[in-house]
């Protein structure tokens, strides 16, 4: 078999690229999948396929990270409404406003010279 | 999980268990000079001999392959090795394999070593951060976020407080000036650790565990050879592994680890429930932990661990003895502190704990924690009265 042209990430990535939070869907559990990966973790099948997510969210955690010299920052886990969870953090607001519960809305943030990646702002 | 019904309830036990040097070592010790200081003074506590011993199982974050760097140290060439990394909770790993080598017939006399450097030399040079792009993007403290969000999530789904919290740090503090080689010498109080410096809301630093130096070993051996060593065997009634993730960003629910399922099945092969355990040694890392670990380990209801842990429950005097040696809040946490709870389980049930000693403990549970609530590894130890 020819090797893949492309990474679980690599695909994540392209979709980030255009501005789309891409997650995976386990066409035999019925279930979304994250993080990307080759083989579907509920059934040990080749059954993901990619989906775009409609952004929007809930945050399931929060903590305000106080580094010992320097500005404090959110880091936060949101559970998607399409039923997956990750890692991101919340923007707009002060870190230590970020509440358990809160609805949130997907933006890609990209830093200059590397990959970018998804932050959430509140739904207005 | 199956288990293989070859496993027996009390075939092996430990007969030795020691610390290495601890708090803070002198300088140009090595991780590997810890855990063979610890062998050493482990083997001598089982009146046994360095080359008397056939299997070496020992894991550290500063070295690549310790087990081969152990046997060179001991020159044991010949030794079985198991080098199984499933961070803090490592060593409870090791005994349970430690368990079915001896039974096996593969080897016969035991040791499960630690050693540790990160005070002396720094966490950033001896824990090598690993990088995933799904989260290292969002500059996660690691580990004090992951579990500062699973105290958040907590405190959020059943009110617990930051005062609860700080219970844990408080009775961790009073059984750690009962022990001379705890790192920590003052009293603290529950107000000291909420005006402590904020790491990751809502843990401050006396929320987190200590960063210190330190290592040991225990020595495993046949239940027939324990009986004509130096000191009472040890017995391992039970144990149980769980892994329901890696990265905090995958734990399924952060208010329930996967203690509750490694208990369930360790209580099972054990013949014993938490109504049973005489002292506990959890995990404590962070003052979450001690919280989630009583409530998954069946000592109290999910949620209730907050007002279960206050007004004293689990300190020096009160009716639940949790974390005798000071926990790995104020006695001694170098990275991977797993081992630390199966040496002070072993003392206990042996009754050598002098000022801190449980009267009468006949049975022990070592609930280790790996990763960022990812790893649980439950043991259940008993005397030889349990057998």
């Amino acid at each position: 078999m020819a090797n893949k042209q492309k990474s679980p990430y690599g695909v994540y990535l392209e979709y980030l690229q255009q501005d789309q939070l891409a997650y995976q869907f386990s066409t035999v559990a019925n279930k979304a999948i994250f993080f990307p990966r080759e083989v579907c973790p509920e059934t040990g099948l080749d059954c993901l396929e990619w989906r775009v997510s409609k952004g929007l969210g809930t945050v399931y955690s929060t903590s305000a990270v106080h580094p010992r010299d320097g500005i404090v920052y959110n880091v936060a886990l949101i559970d998607c409404d399409e039923g997956f969870r990750l890692m991101s953090c919340v923007e707009q607001i002060s870190p230590d406003q970020v509440k358990i519960g809160m609805r949130v809305k997907f933006k890609t943030h990209t830093p200059e010279g590397d990959d970018p990646y998804p932050v959430f702002v509140p739904v207005a | 999980m199956t288990m293989s019904a070859l496993i027996k309830r009390g075939s092996v036990a430990i007969v030795g268990a020691a610390e290495s040097d601890l708090g803070e070592v002198a300088p140009g010790f090595s991780a590997i000079d810890l855990m063979a200081q610890g062998v050493y003074r482990a083997v001598s506590d089982a009146g046994l001999n360095i080359k008397d011993i056939d299997g070496i199982f020992c894991a550290t974050a500063q070295s690549r392959f310790a087990g081969v760097s152990l046997a060179e140290y001991l020159r044991l060439p010949e030794a079985f090795i198991d080098t199984t990394a499933t961070g803090g909770s490592s060593f409870m790993g090791h005994l349970a394999k430690a368990q079915m080598a001896i039974q096996a017939g593969v080897c016969e006399v035991a040791v499960v070593a630690y050693g540790s450097t990160q005070r002396t030399l720094g966490r950033k040079n001896t824990s090598v951060a690993e990088y995933n792009p799904y989260e290292t993007p969002f500059k996660p403290f690691l580990p004090p976020t992951a579990y500062a969000m699973a105290a958040a999530r907590h405190m959020h789904e059943f009110g617990t407080t930051r005062e609860q919290l700080a219970e844990v740090a408080v009775a961790a503090r009073q059984w750690a000036l009962m022990n001379p080689v705890a790192w920590e010498k003052k009293p603290l109080t529950v107000q000291d650790v909420l005006s402590a410096r904020m790491l990751s809301y809502p843990l401050t630093i006396r929320d987190c565990c200590l960063v210190t130096d330190g290592g040991g070993a225990i020595v495993v051996t046949s239940a027939a050879r324990a009986k004509s060593l130096k000191k009472p065997p040890v017995y391992l009634l039970g144990e149980a592994h769980v892994t329901t993730h890696s990265t905090i960003s995958n734990m399924p629910n952060l208010v329930e680890t996967g203690a509750k399922r490694s208990g369930e099945l360790a209580y099972q092969r054990a013949g014993l429930t938490a109504k049973d355990i005489d002292v506990l040694e959890l995990y404590d890392a962070f003052t979450i932990n001690t919280i989630l670990f009583l409530e998954d380990l069946g000592f109290c209801k999910k949620g209730e661990g907050g007002s279960f842990v206050s007004g004293g429950r689990i300190a020096p005097g009160g009716s639940l003895p949790v974390n005798t040696n000071g926990g790995g809040l104020s006695y001694c946490h170098p990275g991977m502190y797993g081992l630390f709870l199966l040496i002070e389980a072993t003392r206990q049930l042996r009754g050598e704990s002098g000022p801190r000693q449980v009267a009468g403990a006949n049975t022990a549970i070592a609930h280790g924690n790996g990763g960022v609530l990812s790893s649980q590894d439950t043991v259940i130890l008993g005397t030889a009265a349990t057998l």
